[in-house]
């Protein structure tokens, strides 16, 4: 199993006919179950026509009820981003997965109480995975998102992380140990996002085929801490994680929107303190997660 | 993004909030012209930095006369003007804000900032206003008074209410307080802004709220829609080297270590610097050359990396994904002779077309320093520089 996504979901691309939306199509195609996964994409000026073989339809709503899809991805420019996100949102998906970088954080703030409105009245939840993210991929099953695919080995080994480069420095780390993948999750870098780590590190405990977990983040938010303590109380899988930014100067922007020292809790080391008291192997050094947790298991 | 106090009053004026009068100038002439224009007996001379602390570090003077406004307008214009969010350096004074004395009864504190936990937006206020917040919020938390505001309703008039009495608010001003609050609140929301602070926010004795400061911070996703904001960047206020960066899409930031690194994606530049630290050196710059790095952009970021003449090594740390490790390879190898590279380069790569990017780097007749992980990278490049 994994969590999720598999071989049998099927997907809606929004932002398809764009560059950025053509290429990563086109290589998620290419990764293992993806022909039978990408079922559609969206543009309502374009509906009608099909971009590698794959039916574009005028909104997501149609899409989904042509197609049975119950997820999307949204590489849509960020001045349109938060509109795709509600519209997979009122389509009623199960889940929305938003790569696209830059969105105005107000737009943001603004999709995510639409989003929790539209909960408490009764309606459908959609979960989002971002913004600003790579995607998720379950390895050998389907690829959503911009990793790149053949770094990843099918496995038991949960990874999620903030970061898209450092998630992909721990899952080459575990291939190169021989050690496969459940799924490995980007969560994005923006301050205001969906799943957050202790949402998916509660997915990695139900699920009965991730053995272990690493969980990186990086300064700024009280996320990581959050998840920790969760953590404490309910994970029965071991755990390794990791910060990035001990060496972050306080109040600047480090690339990452919401990766910004704002106070004594944002730090590195604080982070760090929180999730091993709470029973994480961390660690300061990244060259070494996937060491440290072969060493566990 | 930054702005300067007098721009932020503009701002609050423009919402509805009281400021002072004030006048913004650049020379001591028109400082002297600015009091004579304002009128009255005391007038403040306030340096224009984008950093806090001001007063503390004589950034802020009352003066009484004219003679005065003169005395203190040449002392502030042009000094190093060094606050606890300078650096040691300091920062020069290039702007003054000419303002009208206020009639201090009482200093309170207000912001409006996003908060990520609750995904709203918080309004603190505080009695303890002219102090830093973060010593208030530490010693005293008591002493803040905060809500969180669904931005689809907006800051009710209770939640004001709340706000007003809580940070307790002079009496007779509390309507005027409440009125502030929620116009600083729509200002927020309508400037994108990721921080509006007011400390101080005063009332004078005849009740009048008053914002006697203003410090705003602006969500930069955002500011393709801001133009009224975008005309108010002060580029000197900010890191020549990180501008010129930014020009080329690159995210610069200056440290200050002596080892430089070039990585894609924010998480990992940010493992690199901490590995470098861990191995025993310091990094002299964050740098992350994002998704698509061409052979230019790798150049550019040579450059601004070398022009930091306390750089005695660069770490190249790339996880290839969608860019590929012989793209990246041909990228550094062209930058490095473009440069005339004299300081020891160690080079990491992972990932696609690993194997052929560390034959380029190979084949080139440099002397670069291959590496197989991020530690091994950096116990490389700090042996080098030693």
């Amino acid at each position: 199993m994994s969590i999720l996504i598999n071989k049998n979901t099927k997907i809606i691309t929004q932002g398809i006919t764009g560059k950025t939306g053509q290429f990563h199509t086109e290589k998620c195609q290419e990764y293992a179950n993806g022909k039978e996964c990408f079922v559609a994409g969206v543009n309502p000026k374009k509906a009608g026509e099909s971009i590698f073989n794959i039916p574009i339809y005028a909104s997501v709503k149609e899409a989904a009820a042509e197609t049975g899809a119950t997820v999307s991805v949204i590489y849509v420019p960020p001045a349109g981003a938060a509109a795709a996100i509600w519209e997979a949102v009122e389509a009623d998906l199960d889940l929305a997965i938003c790569i696209t970088e830059g969105i105005p954080v107000r737009d943001m703030l603004m999709v995510r109480n639409k989003m929790k409105e539209k909960e408490a009245k009764g309606g459908k939840k959609t979960l989002l995975l971002g913004p600003n993210c790579p995607g998720l991929i379950t390895p050998d099953e389907v690829k959503i998102g911009i990793m790149p695919g053949h770094i990843h080995r099918k496995g038991r080994i949960g990874v999620v992380s903030r970061s898209g480069t450092l998630t992909y420095e721990a899952v080459g780390q575990l291939t190169e140990l021989g050690l496969g993948q459940s799924s490995a999750v980007g969560i994005g870098g923006d301050p205001i996002n969906g799943l957050k780590h202790i949402d998916v590190m509660k997915m990695f405990n139900d699920d009965p085929d991730t053995d272990a977990v690493i969980m990186i983040g990086e300064i700024g938010g009280p996320d990581e801490a959050e998840a920790a303590q969760w953590c404490k109380a309910n994970m029965k899988k071991p755990i390794v994680g990791f910060i990035a930014g001990v060496t972050a100067p306080a109040g600047k922007r480090m690339g990452h929107a919401g990766a910004l020292i704002s106070g004594g809790a944002d730090t590195a080391d604080a982070k760090l303190a929180i999730m091993e008291e709470c029973g994480f192997k961390v660690t300061k050094n990244p060259s070494e997660m996937a060491k440290l947790l072969k060493a566990m298991l | 993004m930054k702005i300067h106090e007098y721009q932020g009053k503009q701002i609050l004026k423009k919402f509805g909030v009281t400021v002072p009068r004030g006048i913004h100038c650049t020379t001591v002439e028109d400082a002297v012209k600015a009091a004579e224009t304002l009128g009255g007996k005391v007038w403040v001379v306030k340096a224009q930095i984008h950093a806090g602390g001001r007063g503390k570090g004589g950034g802020v003077k009352v003066a009484t006369s004219l003679e005065k406004v003169r005395e203190y307008a040449s002392q502030i214009l042009g000094m190093q003007l060094i606050t606890h969010q300078t650096g040691p350096e300091g920062q020069k004074v290039r702007h003054l804000l000419i303002e009208e004395g206020a009639d201090i009864q009482h200093e309170y504190y207000v912001a409006a900032l996003t908060d990520r936990a609750t995904q709203s937006v918080a309004i603190m206020a505080s009695y303890e206003g002219g102090m830093d917040i973060e010593e208030v919020a530490h010693k005293t938390p008591e002493k803040i008074v905060k809500v969180f505001v669904n931005p689809l309703v907006g800051l009710t008039d209770e939640q004001a209410l709340t706000l007003a009495k809580g940070m307790g608010m002079n009496e007779a001003s509390i309507p005027q307080c409440v009125d502030t609050l929620k116009k600083l609140y729509t200002c927020y929301m309508e400037t994108d802004a990721s921080l509006a602070e007011i400390n101080p926010l005063i009332h004078e004795a005849d009740g009048t709220v008053k914002a006697l400061d203003a410090k705003f911070n602006f969500d930069s996703n955002a500011l393709y829609r801001q133009e009224e904001i975008v005309a108010m960047r002060d580029l000197d206020e900010e890191d020549a080297d990180e501008i010129e960066a930014s020009k080329f899409d690159l995210a610069y930031i200056s440290l200050d270590g002596n080892i430089g690194c070039l990585v894609n994606g924010a998480g990992l530049a940010m493992a690199t610097m901490d590995t470098i630290k861990l191995f025993g050196a310091e990094p002299a710059n964050f740098l992350d050359v994002g998704g698509g790095a061409t052979t230019e952009k790798v150049t550019e970021a040579f450059k601004i990396m070398l022009k930091n003449t306390k750089v005695k090594g660069i770490l190249v740390n790339i996880f290839g994904g969608i860019m590929k490790c012989d793209t990246i390879a041909t990228g550094v190898v062209a930058a490095a002779k473009e440069v005339n590279l004299s300081v020891p380069l160690v080079v990491r790569m992972k990932g696609t077309n690993e194997d052929l990017g560390k034959k380029i780097l190979k084949d080139s007749g440099l002397p670069i320093i291959s590496a197989d992980s991020m530690a091994e990278a950096a116990t490389q490049i700090v042996a080098a520089v030693k």
